[in-house]
């Protein structure tokens, strides 16, 4: 049986790779920061409240380019769109648990802590303390976030061109290693297939609306061929 | 930190929060109908590959389909890794050596 201190270590360490993939993307995030015109108050205070590293990315930019803000909160409600998928992914394994939980591992739900998450909520072991591995690696997440961002907004102004280097690599790459365990059967691959074709397809849609697009389009063919491989199953059966 | 300031990062946390905690906050009134609860396990790779396909394939905004894109190259490299060691970290850190090494190759 593994105790509350266990799991929380254990979502921290399995958290580990992602924090590395973390890193660089804060860097630049803050070295962007610095010359978006936005202060490092306010940048170090988006780290900290909003803790969404692609929105407070594309807020950056928005800031540069002197956007509204309106524009720029809209903009994260669509960019985050995607972290309402992952709590409804979510909702089976935290429905019982107090609102006092229920917030922290919310203000949390970042993509690597969802990603290394739902494996632990998914394993058939009998622990009553799998929400701690989920708070530990959101915890990990947070504190390298704040790390890393606040080096690049120190740093950012010192280092010539930090943008320039090909840091931002460090997401895609770290999305891959993700990806791949879910990857294990064939309406799973299916859904990666499509989502991925019509990604591409969408890119003309504003605010990265694209992405929602895709992940439905992903999501429906996974099931449809899931549903058609058990009608198949069944015949063969009969 | 400006007025301004403060009113975008509160307006930004309002939303993120407010969409990572909508659900969750209801989690005990919703059911599920049984298709939408089968079809959450294709969530994550669908969200990940939609975000992940178009920073490869367009790392700059514009399409480059090619061996010239070490974006690319690195990611085919990673994937390829990933598919192999089943490790996270060996996953990533194939892919980030991957894309300096192509990028130093590229500029030689």
């Amino acid at each position: 049986m593994s105790t509350r201190k266990q799991e929380f270590l254990a979502g921290a360490r399995n958290t580990f790779p992602l924090l590395l993939g973390a890193f660089p993307f804060g860097l630049i995030y803050g070295a962007l920061a610095v010359t978006s015109g936005l202060s490092v108050g306010a940048a170090m205070a988006m780290s900290a409240f909003v803790f969404a590293g692609s929105a407070q990315f594309i807020a950056v930019g928005l800031v540069a380019a002197h956007a509204p803000v309106l524009i720029i909160i809209l903009t994260t409600l669509i960019v985050n769109l995607r972290h309402m998928l992952y709590s409804a992914t979510l909702l089976p394994y935290l429905k019982k648990l107090p609102q006092t939980w229920r917030i922290p591992l919310a203000f949390g739900l970042t993509d690597e802590t969802f990603a290394v998450a739902i494996h632990r909520f998914r394993k058939n072991d009998s622990s009553r303390f799998k929400h701690w591995y989920q708070f530990g690696s959101s915890l990990a997440m947070y504190l390298n976030w704040q790390l890393w961002c606040f080096l690049g907004l120190v740093l950012g102004d010192r280092i010539p061109d930090a943008s320039g280097w090909g840091l931002d690599v460090a997401m895609p790459i770290t999305f891959i290693g993700m990806l791949i365990p879910f990857v294990k059967n064939i309406p799973t691959v299916v859904c990666v297939l499509t989502a991925g074709a019509v990604s591409l397809l969408t890119l003309g849609m504003p605010y990265k609306l694209g992405i929602i697009v895709a992940a439905f389009m992903g999501i429906l063919a996974g099931f449809i061929t899931e549903q058609t491989g058990k009608k198949i199953q069944v015949e063969i059966q009969v | 930190m400006t007025a301004n300031e403060w009113l975008m990062i509160l307006g930004m946390m309002g939303v993120t929060f407010g969409i990572r905690y909508f659900l969750l906050a209801l989690a005990d009134r919703i059911r599920m109908p049984s298709p939408v609860e089968v079809s959450l396990q294709y969530i994550p790779p669908a969200v990940l590959i939609a975000i992940t396909l178009p920073a490869v394939i367009l790392p700059h905004g514009e399409w480059h389909f090619s061996f010239t894109n070490p974006y690319l190259v690195a990611a085919v490299i990673a994937a390829g890794c990933g598919l192999l060691t089943k490790n996270l970290l060996a996953t990533i850190a194939c892919g980030l050596a991957a894309f300096f090494a192509y990028q130093i190759l590229l500029s030689s």
